[in-house]
């Protein structure tokens, strides 16, 4: 083919390792080599040629921070393990290969009255990325996370073993997989159970609200009727934040016509003053008005319900060539004052983002050993990094966090403190005997100190 | 191309191939199921509810293979697992087609193999398996189907090649020439297959972004196998093209690098 134009003089790198960013695009590290397996058979070589400490797993590359790269190491790429392996129509058990996405199964599924038990805000992540992250969604109060939905998985070891895990056979393995961050071993495949629906369709509902004791009424008023819950919050007005409710069930209707929407692509990266305190502000004034002027109920699209910003392609490049960083934690629902102290360090700050998330947690055990959705309240916020006065308010952020009893999502961080991992995670030392010893992440090393 | 009845009964002469109708494609054979581009063509097909038949080497990788498509809505997938670098496997495989998957009516020769250049300048026997592979066994198998379709007087048979076997290039004139050599193979058998009402299609992609160009230091930016299966699958439903260029922009490309003097040419070093 026509790929080796003009001969070169020194040895190129090797394919692939130069664009491999978190979705954050933060930080900026190179990786030694990328292995990208197109079959199953080809991991165990892969495992076993590598040094200890050496690999990680990656998916579709949309964990913000780095607990999806591997600095100085190597990444097995499984975006080339996407075949769909069986599914038994009578259960809704879909066993597919970890690299296959959740916009595949959709595509594949939706059309014959099957959608995922749980969803995270992309349907661009991988099932093994769902499962490494062990990811929730709107529906976390009455579904839990994806990982509860897991009811079997294949993991190729570095010693050589595909093992086998369930609730029967290896649930120790099955639960420090699940939320593992990939640091167990390479899923060879998962059985998922999905779920009926009637279509595409979801009957949604858009209640505007001006305060955090608002919000919580209207949650707590929701949780029993609605599947699906989240808001959106205009972080930049402090402890009384104004926000928009979104819940919504699926609909029974299936009268309409369903095509897929292609949005526009982000071509390059934003010039970062163009996001600035008076521009987001004023895209917040906007947002808010456009929605509390559509409050009420409709019948809308499921990927416009559940993935708004997956029409936007490489919409990560709004935040320009230093990308961000998304801020998500959680805090327990007692300490509501916390949160508000949260909102308000934010709001004066004057750093605030778009893309404020919010969402009451469920009480549902967690499905792995490392499982960050806990009761409380959780918020997402978007901070295009801004060197050290990014990195300051998150710290300001994190002692919130570590007073109030929260945690930090592990999927999206690039700078916790190896002490506020502790006390948010304090499992994860008896997790550490289930890691691969093959396997190392950049984020692992850098909350844990570990150095081999 | 749109001829009338009318037309054609005023020239009888006219080949039964120019009024035939585009036939619905239904029953595939893909040689070399477990190529990058082949596994994305199967998967349109499935969507299609088309019925395949995948040959290619590893019994394991057929059969995840197969899962997948049905999972995915073919209305059938067969396996038959040969080497086809070797031609003496090749009767084999029609006889198994023939048997348990009679009334074809595609068959797309997926398979490929290429070698670092500087391997094939150095070792003849790399520079032999490469071309065995690229040409001799492929024109081997297209011979045995186009003699069965040619009896049948219908179906298409498409393979693919390469825009590096437009120009021979300092960098990879051994895989361009064997890709070459089958284009042109390809170009006589579709003149040879008119008369009879058989389609060949020939198919040139640029570089692919697929395990085969893994180790080439700007596979980052090649096509996507996925855009490029689209395009095949679209030029096997419909009646033309019949030299296919994927993605589309390789074919203005060729025009130009085929249009420089020799003299210039040479000096090139891509």
């Amino acid at each position: 083919m026509f790929g080796q134009s003009s001969v070169r003089k020194q040895p190129a790198a090797p394919p692939s390792t130069e664009r491999i960013l978190s979705w954050g695009r933060y930080p900026k590290v190179a990786h030694r080599y990328v292995h990208q397996p197109a079959w199953n058979d080809q991991v165990p070589e892969i495992l076993a040629a590598a040094a200890p400490g050496s690999l990680l797993p990656y998916g579709l590359g949309r964990s913000y921070g780095d607990s999806c790269l591997n600095a100085g190491r190597e990444l097995i790429d499984c975006r080339r393990l996407n075949r769909l392996l069986g599914f038994d129509e009578s259960t809704g058990v879909l066993r597919c290969e970890s690299g296959v996405s959740l916009a595949d199964i959709l595509d594949v599924f939706l059309p014959k009255g099957w959608f995922l038990p749980v969803t995270p805000g992309t349907s661009f992540v991988t099932v093994g990325g769902a499962i490494a992250n062990d990811v929730h969604g709107k529906n976390h109060h009455c579904a839990g996370t994806f990982g509860s939905h897991v009811r079997q998985i294949a993991l190729h070891r570095s010693d050589g073993d595909l093992i086998f895990c369930s609730s029967e056979e290896n649930p120790d393995m099955l639960r420090a997989t699940i939320g593992g961050l990939g640091l167990t071993g390479v899923i060879a495949w998962a059985d998922i159970q999905l779920k009926r629906v009637a279509g595409p369709w979801i009957d949604a509902e858009l209640v505007p609200f001006h305060s955090l004791h608002s919000f919580l009424d209207l949650s707590r008023e929701s949780d029993g009727r609605f599947e699906y819950t989240v808001a959106w919050l205009d972080c930049f007005a402090g402890k009384n934040p104004r926000g928009v409710f979104f819940r919504g069930n699926h609909a029974t209707d299936r009268g309409r016509e369903f095509r897929h929407r292609r949005g526009p692509k982000l071509p390059f990266a934003l010039p970062a003053w163009m996001l600035n305190r008076y521009s987001v502000k004023a895209f917040n004034t906007a947002y808010y008005a456009l929605h509390a002027a559509k409050r009420g109920a409709g019948v809308v699209a499921y990927d416009s319900f559940f993935y708004p910003l997956d029409s936007i392609r490489q919409w990560n490049l709004l935040y320009g060539k230093q990308g961000f960083l998304q801020y998500q934690c959680v805090i327990p629902e007692a300490n509501l004052e916390a949160f508000e102290e949260l909102l308000d360090r934010i709001a004066h700050s004057g750093m605030g983002s778009f893309l404020g998330v919010l969402k009451q947690f469920g009480s549902a055990a967690p499905a792995g050993m490392l499982s960050f959705p806990r009761p409380g309240l959780t918020i997402a916020l978007d901070f295009a990094m801004r060197g050290e006065r990014t990195l300051k308010l998150m710290q300001s952020l994190d002692e919130v966090v570590r007073q109030s009893g929260g945690a930090l999502y592990p999927a999206k961080d690039a700078r916790m403190s190896p002490a506020l991992f502790d006390v948010s995670f304090p499992r994860w030392r008896a997790f550490v005997p289930y890691i691969d010893p093959k396997m190392s992440s950049s984020f692992w090393r850098r909350v844990t100190g570990a150095q081999e | 191309m749109t001829i009338t009845t009318q037309s054609a009964t005023a020239h009888p002469a006219v080949t039964p191939a120019a009024v035939m109708k585009a036939p619905a494609m239904k029953k595939v054979i893909i040689l070399g199921a477990s190529s990058g581009i082949a596994l994305e063509v199967q998967r349109l097909l499935a969507r299609r509810g088309c019925e395949l038949l995948l040959v290619a080497r590893s019994p394991r990788r057929l059969a995840e293979i197969q899962a997948d498509l049905l999972v995915r809505g073919a209305r059938g997938a067969m396996t038959h697992s040969a080497d086809l670098a070797s031609v003496q496997q090749h009767a084999d495989i029609l006889d198994f087609a023939r048997r348990l998957f009679p009334d074809f009516d595609t068959v797309l020769l997926a398979y490929g193999s290429m070698h670092d250049q500087k391997d094939s300048e150095s070792s003849v026997d790399i520079l032999l398996e490469e071309l065995q592979i690229d040409f001799v066994s492929a024109t081997a198998i297209l011979t045995l189907f186009a003699a069965d379709l040619e009896r049948r007087g219908a179906g298409c048979l498409a393979a693919i090649t390469s825009v590096a076997g437009d120009r021979g290039r300092r960098s990879n004139y051994v895989y361009g020439s064997a890709k070459g050599g089958l284009s042109l193979f390809l170009q006589g058998l579709r003149s040879r297959l008119y008369p009879a009402g058989v389609r060949v299609i020939t198919i040139k992609p640029g570089p692919v972004r697929t395990p085969m160009t893994d180790h080439m230091h700007n596979a980052a930016r090649f096509a996507d196998p996925e855009q490029v299966a689209r395009d095949i699958v679209r030029a096997l439903e419909r009646r033309s093209p019949d030299v296919l260029y994927t993605p589309r922009i390789w074919r203005y490309v060729m025009t130009g690098v085929q249009l420089v003097p020799e003299t210039i040419f040479k000096r090139l070093s891509f």
